[in-house]
């Protein structure tokens, strides 16, 4: 017999669980692209209420603050602004569904052999290191002393990128007009950029 | 105990344990929500009157005393008002959308404490809720200019989310610096780390920081002079230019909201929350929420200030200021506190 | 070089957004000169020109003598007046006087016109039509406007008399 806090945690559970595999499905299944993209927050919003509950709430803010606050605003961004057509879409579907079924099996099977012999009963979820430290420090410490390398070169392969993103897509036309608003700034009023004339009243024409 | 008090007492006993639960639940919620629409309500009257004194006027002063009513007047007629759907407007997410923008603003306050304590949810990683629960507010802004089905709503949350996205980070590194200085996330120990008179408080090592968290902060809650999004010449008024009535209230709500939160954050982080400024010096110098409440009326007068002084910024300027000077200087100023934690600087860095 | 930094000095700063800001925390605490509109009013020179009226002699009799002098000066052909003779006396009166006041463009050649000081404009500023037809205002009307305010109007007559 479980205990009404058990019970309610359980519930939470597959509520969350639930909610995370239909919002997968629907944001595959869907034909508005603006839809799908809503759906993947959906999910990651339930996977991340998943690993709190679990006891990871670090890596669950996190999945919020960097997936949903900022990778899925580009995304939106991109599929709102693309005026994409459907049918065209739809056209390599039956083409390409064998490929992808072999895809999903190949990853339905990594993830069963990696999680086989583990935990398959629900009673068996992973125990949360029980300790003083909060989750955050802990996983800051564990990430600079023994994964330190290993987080290095991931920080730096990242910076790669985005350089590299930087420089293929950077274009300098030397046509282009643009601003350069410290210069605007730099101009002072007395530096004599407008010449005030003093014209004087007289003949007309004539120059003083 | 009088017989009131007993007869409340038994009655609540009688309530059955997941209900007194839920009844809690709500309590707490409602405690936060009324006073913060409250506060919100009264925002909008003394923006009128801060900035109708600012250019010489005298603001709304005719319904009630001073205009004291003035916002019931406005909530009345905007509930008044009809709720239109445009054509062809995306009628789920039309109406999902101010509910997205306004659930982030008021979810967040759950980490904010009040007084030691006082406090809805007091979590170890509260900064890290707050900063990911207001990231999310993005959400009603795109989807409202997205499901409006008008192209200047939908430039306006293009700007804004843009806008948004950008200035989060520099907002996020100078979270950094005063989690390095605290080295705690959670709320009621960074205040409590800076006990000890004004010259504990963060702001004096961190001004760098604090500057570029409060501009930040009306730029994140689309406030002028970065209110692109609005820009009421170019684009009518951005992504809520379709919304009437009830659903444009609740975006009103949620920016203000936003803004409040943003005043309460930076007194938290960097002037030391609910802390006198004067500690030590007989009960002037106790620590109450009214302090905290004074340096939050202090950010939102800032922001009013703002509004009434600073002409709109064209849009590159806003993306080069966020991009090329914030996040430079956030991680300049994070190497120097770097620097002065190793030097051990007193007395913030002991 | 030295100007570069100072120039980056006073960026950095924020120098003159603590300047403008300044400014407005000045005029924050200047007192306002705001005129509470309905209770207080500001104060109109005697020669204003506002809602029309036609006065009448301190015997009740009305001072229009039909002369249509205000008839023919008006520039926006906004005035429009029929006479007869009164059956009473044969006195040459107006049986219809009309000023539409969407035509009208308060240029007070009328008053000045009038041999009699019938027709006069004066100080109302603040009225409203509410309907279509309200704004032609008929002889009826604009006599008791003139019955209403004839104190104010005789004053403001009395101070601009000697420059007449």
């Amino acid at each position: 017999m479980l205990s009404p806090g058990e019970i309610i945690y359980q519930a939470l559970f597959y509520l969350f669980a639930g909610a995370a595999v239909l919002a997968g499905l629907r944001m595959i299944l869907t034909r508005n692209p603006v839809y799908s993209a809503l759906f993947l927050v959906l999910a990651f919003v339930n996977v991340a209420l998943l690993w709190v509950q679990m006891g990871a709430e670090f890596l669950g803010i996190i999945l919020v603050l960097v997936y949903v606050g900022a990778v899925m605003v580009l995304f939106l961004f991109v599929v709102m602004m693309l005026d994409i057509n459907l049918a065209t879409l739809r056209q390599g579907v039956t083409r390409y569904a064998p490929l992808g079924l072999v895809v999903a099996g190949l990853i339905i099977a990594e993830i069963v052999w990696a999680v086989w012999g583990h935990f398959l009963g629900v009673g068996n979820t992973p125990q949360t290191a029980a300790s003083a430290l909060s989750n955050t420090r802990e996983l800051g410490t564990e990430i600079y002393t023994h994964y330190l390398y290993a987080f290095e070169v991931a920080a730096a392969i990242l910076v790669l990128g985005i350089v590299a993103a930087i420089a293929l897509t950077l274009r300098w036309r030397p046509a282009t007009k643009h601003q350069n608003p410290g210069q605007q700034m730099r101009v002072k009023a007395d530096e004599r950029r407008i010449r005030l004339v003093d014209l004087k009243a007289g003949k007309k024409g004539e120059e003083s | 105990m009088n017989e009131f008090t007993q007869f409340v007492v038994g009655v609540w006993l009688q309530v059955p344990g997941w209900a007194q639960y839920l009844l809690i639940i709500v309590g707490e919620i409602l405690a936060i929500v009324i006073p913060v629409i409250l506060v919100v309500a009264y925002m909008t009257y003394f923006e009128r009157k801060v900035i109708g004194y600012m250019q010489s006027r005298i603001g709304p002063n005719r319904v009630g005393i001073r205009g004291l009513l003035q916002p019931f007047a406005d909530v009345i007629k905007l509930v008044m008002k009809e709720v239109v759907l445009p054509r062809n407007a995306n009628r789920f997410l039309y109406f999902l959308a101010p509910v997205l923008a306004i659930l982030p603003a008021i979810g967040a306050w759950v980490v904010i404490p009040f007084y030691p304590g006082v406090v809805v949810a007091d979590v170890d990683a509260g900064l890290l809720v707050l900063l990911a629960v207001s990231s999310i507010g993005v959400y009603g802004i795109i989807l409202a200019g997205w499901a409006s089905n008008s192209k200047y709503a939908f430039l306006g949350a293009m700007r804004s989310a843009a806008q948004m996205v950008s200035y989060e980070i520099a907002m996020g590194f100078a979270i950094v610096g005063v989690l390095m200085a605290s080295q705690t996330l959670n709320l009621t120990e960074i205040v409590q780390l800076q006990a000890g008179g004004i010259w504990h408080w963060y702001f004096i090592p961190l001004l760098p920081l604090l500057a570029v968290y409060f501009i930040s902060g009306v730029a994140e809650t689309n406030r002028l002079p970065f209110d692109m999004a609005e820009g009421e010449s170019e684009l009518v008024a951005g992504f809520h230019v379709e919304y009437s009535g009830t659903a444009f209230a609740v975006f009103f709500l949620a920016e203000y909201t936003n803004m409040v939160l943003i005043s309460a954050v930076a007194s938290i982080l960097f002037l030391g929350g609910w802390l006198s400024p004067f500690e030590g010096l007989s009960w002037i110098g106790q620590p109450s929420t009214f302090w905290l409440l004074l340096k939050m009326a202090f950010f939102l007068f800032l922001f009013l200030w703002f509004r009434a002084t600073f002409p709109r910024y064209r849009y590159d300027q806003i993306m080069r200021l966020g991009w090329k000077v914030f996040i430079p200087v956030t991680l300049v100023w994070i190497f120097v506190e770097g620097a002065m934690i190793i030097g051990n600087v007193h007395p913030w860095f002991a | 070089m030295v100007q570069r930094v100072k120039d980056w000095l006073q960026s950095f700063l924020f120098l003159e957004l603590f300047e403008g800001m300044f400014t407005t925390g000045r005029y924050f605490i200047t007192p306002k000169f705001t005129i509470q509109f309905p209770e207080e009013h500001t104060p109109k020179s005697p020669r204003y020109r506002g809602l029309h009226a036609l006065r009448r002699y301190a015997n009740g009799e009305e001072r229009c003598i039909a002369c249509k002098l205000c008839e023919a000066v008006c520039p926006a052909l906004a005035i429009t007046i029929d006479s007869e003779r009164r059956p009473e006396d044969g006195s040459r009166r107006t049986t219809r006087y009309d000023i539409d006041l969407f035509k009208c463009i308060y240029c007070g050649f009328c008053e000045e016109a009038c041999p009699v000081d019938s027709i006069v404009e004066t100080g109302i500023t603040d009225f409203h039509f509410e309907e279509r037809g309200q704004q032609i205002m008929s002889k009826d009307k604009l006599l008791a406007v003139g019955d209403r305010f004839e104190k104010e109007i005789a004053v403001a007559r009395a101070a601009d008399s000697r420059y007449r």
